[in-house]
């Protein structure tokens, strides 16, 4: 037992270190925390200035729906029930609850309450139900954003006339009408299948994502089919020299060039050089393609690599030719890494936005897209261009577009999980 | 071999793509400043919706930017209108010209740079001279040129403030920021008789010094996202803000605009041309195109009717202060005849 003496010195030594391994873990779960803590924040921070864009106030109107003044021939066609004017009804409607609004302003300021496209709410409720016309019906109308701030209680009443964007007057028909349960709030599923509007009331993301989904499929079309045979080439056919070993340190490095740069290159060669359209998610989608190329080599490499060299062997030893070899074997193998690596990028791309500056895709384009050629925009696109428009209704719609591309980018990264969780192996 | 079905499908895909883009264009494709975006796409969306014709696209790409794709030539491939928060220079107008480009100039409105604080703070009154003092990066002491010594507003006068200079405005690249160092900085400078004799003498000198922002902190840059100033000024009442008057508008529940020159920022004071920092709006229309592409002169018209940009249309509501009715009456009808724009 010589060993004790020393033990006396090595245990002020011992409590130093653990002491050193205690503050260690501290500072680790610190940070953990602090991560989570951000996190939290500005998830609370988006869902409690967005969850309010997923409803809208509608106002209750007993309009009155003339025969003579909507289908005065008494067809019922639905062509001639779509032709009326119901902008006169519908004003006529608000005349009729509010008679006191009689000077030029005030009657603005009364076809205010409801919004720019009330009409149509009215037009859509009429063709749903042409037993209507004729009759007095209650029906439900858009408020104009400013009302609909309001009924959320985004705009004080406590401050001076002058700096409110609704007045004294439109405050008491205000009271009236929710005196009256006239001021309801319905789930606005505008916001799902509109376009983009200057109308907050109006603007919804379909657009957006259409535009979202031409351009990642264009990039998928084009970047999966090259990065995969990129991959398999480089890391099961390829010889080993100085050629491929700059090949490599290039696709390292492109992996890691600004995406602004696949911007400038997309402008010069796609739209000056082959003179593609501007806006399009043709061109959007090619761009993107070239940014996420560099990563979806990467992770097939890397997934085709982890597939043990016992595999090939045993292959080529039962006489399997080196293409058989890899397109039975090896392929299969790596394909969930390879999957993987493919929905990160699209992920990756889904959320860009810098290189779709430089080719004409952030613009007004109230328009759903039909085809890869039409100018489209894309969900963070929207999301830029909400955030820097003037009117108080567009606040809380950039924070649900944000949830709304949260959503997608979670389900996107989910699949990628799921599928390393369900296919991939381990030797 | 599904790789090559693939790549097979991915190549005539493009190959579709590519001949279908060469095809004539039916929509109106408009680029450029970021001011006048929001009332560009608001008439485009009333015109889209209430004529036959597709809704035009609408780019946000800066004035100058819009200039140099609008220039660029004739063709399908180039836009058809832009938009700018300034008049066209004449080295843009030559571009315009070397390519064949002709245009007609429509000018649609004024603009007003406001300075707000919030609410929770007392309203500022300042003269040009106090604004040029407060942010310039040089000023006359006197007689001679010397780094910006105010660190406080009391400093500059005794009875502004007795609180730091602070205050947000855009980066270089925006046309706002052009504009207010155009009219308030350059406004503010001429006030100082040495700095005016230096303008007659040596006009170039003189700007650079009136047109260089101090760079100690005490003007921040915010970014080109008014409404991230608007949030700030909030969260920081002792700040002053610059930016386009349809965002005081929007939030004068919020913020206030100070007073400059003894003047409010109000819509009507704008509008009379009395609050002096104001700027005037343009939209540019290129000739070779009307025709070819289907709606452009419609879209003028739309655009110069008076339930747009009349005294109550619609673009009023959205912030554009409006050309008195007799201006309106002449560049409406310049427009609608699409006159020649010669410099």
């Amino acid at each position: 037992m010589e060993l004790n003496p020393p033990l006396e010195i090595d245990k002020a030594l011992l409590k130093k270190r653990n002491a050193a391994e205690t503050r260690f873990k501290l500072y680790g779960l610190a940070a953990v925390l602090t991560a989570v803590l951000v996190l939290g924040l500005l998830l609370t921070s988006i869902v409690s200035k967005g969850y309010t864009a997923f409803e809208q106030t509608y106002i209750l109107l007993d309009v009155r729906l003339d025969q003579a003044t909507i289908d005065p021939k008494g067809t019922g066609r639905q062509e001639d029930l779509a032709a009326a004017s119901y902008r006169g009804i519908l004003r006529d409607a608000l005349k009729e609850q509010f008679p006191e609004a009689e000077s030029r302003n005030e009657k603005r300021s009364l076809y205010g309450l409801v919004g720019s496209a009330a009409e149509y709410d009215l037009r859509n409720a009429v063709l749903e139900n042409p037993k209507l016309v004729g009759t007095t019906a209650t029906i439900a109308v858009k408020a104009s954003d400013d009302v609909d701030s309001y009924i959320k209680g985004f705009i004080p009443r406590d401050v001076p006339q002058s700096d409110r964007k609704i007045k004294d007057q439109e405050l008491g028909w205000l009271d009236t009408l929710e005196a009256d349960d006239r001021v309801i709030k319905k789930f606005n599923i505008d916001f799902f299948t509109h376009a983009d509007s200057r109308e907050p009331e109006e603007a919804g993301i379909l657009g957006a994502v259409i535009g979202s989904l031409y351009t990642l499929a264009i990039t998928l079309a084009l970047c999966f089919p090259i990065g995969v045979l990129t991959a398999i080439y480089l890391e099961e056919f390829a010889p080993r020299n100085r050629w491929t070993d700059i090949i490599e340190v290039n696709i390292n490095n492109l992996a890691a060039v600004p995406s602004i740069v696949f911007g400038l290159l997309g402008l010069a060669i796609f739209l000056n050089f082959f003179g593609l359209p501007r806006s399009a998610p043709l061109v959007g989608g090619m761009v993107l393609a070239l940014m996420t190329l560099p990563t979806i080599i990467i992770a097939s490499r890397a997934a085709l690599k982890a597939v043990p060299p016992s595999i090939r062997e045993a292959a080529l030893g039962m006489g399997a030719s080196r293409m058989q070899t890899v397109f039975h074997h090896v392929f299969p193998l790596a394909m969930p890494g390879i999957l993987t690596g493919t929905i990160l990028g699209m992920a990756q791309a889904l959320g860009e936005t810098a290189p779709l500056l430089m080719i004409g895709m952030v613009a007004f384009i109230a328009d759903i897209p039909g085809s890869i050629n039409d100018a489209a925009t894309v969900l963070p696109v929207q999301i830029f261009l909400w955030a820097d428009s003037p009117e108080r209704g567009f606040v809380e719609k950039t924070s649900a577009a944000i949830m709304v591309l949260l959503a997608f980018l979670v389900v996107m990264n989910a699949i990628a999980v799921l599928l390393r969780k369900r296919f991939e192996r381990r030797w | 071999m599904i790789k090559k079905v693939l790549t097979a499908t991915a190549l005539a895909g493009m190959m579709v793509a590519i001949a279908g883009a060469a095809q004539a264009r039916d929509q109106i494709r408009i680029v450029g400043s970021s001011t006048v975006f929001p009332f560009s796409t608001t008439v485009a969306e009333t015109f889209g919706k209430t004529t036959g014709f597709k809704t035009p696209v609408v780019e946000s790409t800066g004035s100058g930017g819009g200039m140099k794709l609008f220039c660029a030539g004739v063709g399908v491939e180039h836009p058809d209108i832009t938009n700018a928060s300034r008049r066209i220079k004449s080295s843009e107008y030559e571009d315009c010209t070397k390519n064949g480009v002709s245009i007609t100039e429509v000018k649609i409105g004024f603009d007003g740079i406001v300075l707000a604080n919030s609410k929770a703070s007392e309203r500022f009154e300042l003269t040009l001279q106090q604004v040029f003092m407060a942010l310039a990066k040089q000023v006359p002491v006197d007689g001679k040129l010397v780094d910006n010594p105010y660190q406080k507003w009391s400093d500059i006068d005794p009875s502004l403030p007795d609180s730091k200079i602070e205050v947000l405005g855009p980066p270089p690249t925006s046309g706002t920021r052009d504009a207010f160092v155009e009219l308030a900085m350059e406004g503010g400078a001429k006030k100082f008789d040495s700095l005016a004799d230096l303008r007659k003498s040596d006009k170039k000198a003189f700007a650079a010094v009136a047109h260089t922002i101090r760079e100690d902190g005490a003007y921040i840059e915010a970014g080109e996202n008014d409404n991230l100033i608007i949030q700030k000024l909030e969260a920081n009442p002792k700040a002053l803000g610059i930016f386009g008057f349809s965002f005081l508008d929007q939030n004068a529940d919020k913020i206030q605009g100070s007073i400059i020159e003894q003047t409010e920022p109000t819509f009507d004071n704008i509008a009379s041309g009395d609050y002096g920092v104001s700027r005037s709006l343009y939209f540019y229309v290129k000739k070779e195109h009307v025709g070819s592409v289907p709606g452009i002169a419609e879209f003028v018209k739309a655009f110069t009717s008076e339930d747009a940009w009349g005294d109550e249309g619609y673009l009023a509501d959205k912030g554009l202060i409006p050309l008195p009715a007799k201006e309106r009456d002449i560049i409406g009808n310049a427009a609608q005849g699409l006159e020649q724009l010669s410099m």
